[in-house]
């Protein structure tokens, strides 16, 4: 991986890339192809993915991985709802994909989450939504799919695809 | 009042675009707009808070190489710039008519934290938060 470098990208375009990114953030629950996100930026499909990681640091599909288990950790935080509810509500269409995505990003299970969430004291009401969630947003910068493979050594014949 | 924080200025890509967002869509005022040069001071006002400017200038000469005044104006652009909030009293209605006059909204308004909130994005990509007053 290529360390941090000054972007040479227009800002006219990051603009409208930061738009989808916008998108994104607004309905993370949404499938978001990437020729739905290319036409809200006014980008090729083929130059799309490629833009937005060298604006954001991180592909589209990753951002949106991202954002969905954020708002998967705000639920189990702050509602009731029962697990497989949140994975419903966060946009992954399996129980299987959205632990195991759930697991990888933050490195707990969604229970174990809970429980310690609940655990510890917040005093969040006074900063504004966006900040706390921006706080709270995992750190995702390898692939999950990367990440996986580092886990688990050399899984063979395991061709393993990110669908969430 | 005497003393106390007069004037923060946001970076924008363009004074012209951003001045015609802040007056015409949000309802500031025009406090200041004097140029030397190149160099534009543009500073605007809410109708309720004059004691407080809003700065609206653009990166670049005689402040800026032009490497440093792209930089500044993609950091903007990225929406990397710090949070800004708007207090209104009422999100909802604020929304509404701010929405019917092309404002650009990136969450709309929500219950949270006992108040509603909204988002918002001027034209260069700086991002507000726009919530209700607490009564």
């Amino acid at each position: 991986m290529s360390g941090p470098r000054l972007t040479s990208q227009d800002p006219r375009l990051l603009r409208r890339l930061l738009r989808a990114k916008d998108r994104i953030d607004a309905a993370s629950h949404e499938a978001w192809p990437v020729r739905r996100l290319a036409r809200v930026s006014g980008v090729s499909e083929a130059h799309f993915a490629r833009s937005f990681k060298e604006a954001f640091g991180l592909p589209p599909h990753r951002y949106l991985l991202t954002r969905r288990v954020e708002r998967a950790m705000a639920m189990l935080r702050d509602t009731g709802l029962s697990i497989t509810q949140i994975a419903f509500e966060t946009g992954w269409e399996s129980l299987g994909t959205f632990g195991r995505t759930f697991r990888d990003i933050t490195g707990e299970s969604p229970s174990a989450i809970r429980v310690r969430a609940r655990e510890e004291a917040h005093e969040l009401d006074r900063v504004p939504g966006c900040v706390v969630s921006a706080a709270h947003r995992p750190d995702l910068n390898i692939a999950v799919s990367e990440k996986r493979r580092l886990l688990a050594g050399v899984m063979e014949g395991a061709a393993e695809t990110e669908v969430p | 009042m005497s003393q106390g924080v007069d004037v923060v200025g946001l970076y924008v890509r363009d004074q012209d675009e951003a001045l015609a967002f802040y007056v015409e869509k949000l309802g500031f005022r025009v406090h200041t707009d004097v140029r030397n040069g190149d160099y534009r001071w543009l500073t605007v006002q809410h109708p309720d808070q004059p004691s407080f400017q809003l700065g609206l200038f653009k990166p670049g000469p005689p402040i800026h190489d032009a490497a440093t005044a792209q930089a500044l104006e993609a950091v903007v652009a990225k929406g990397a710039t710090p949070p800004l909030v708007l207090t209104v009293d009422d999100c909802r209605a604020a929304y509404g008519q701010m929405s019917a006059r092309g404002v650009e909204f990136t969450q709309e308004p929500m219950d949270r934290y006992g108040t509603v909130d909204a988002g918002f994005r001027d034209p260069s990509g700086n991002g507000w938060k726009m919530i209700q007053a607490r009564r």
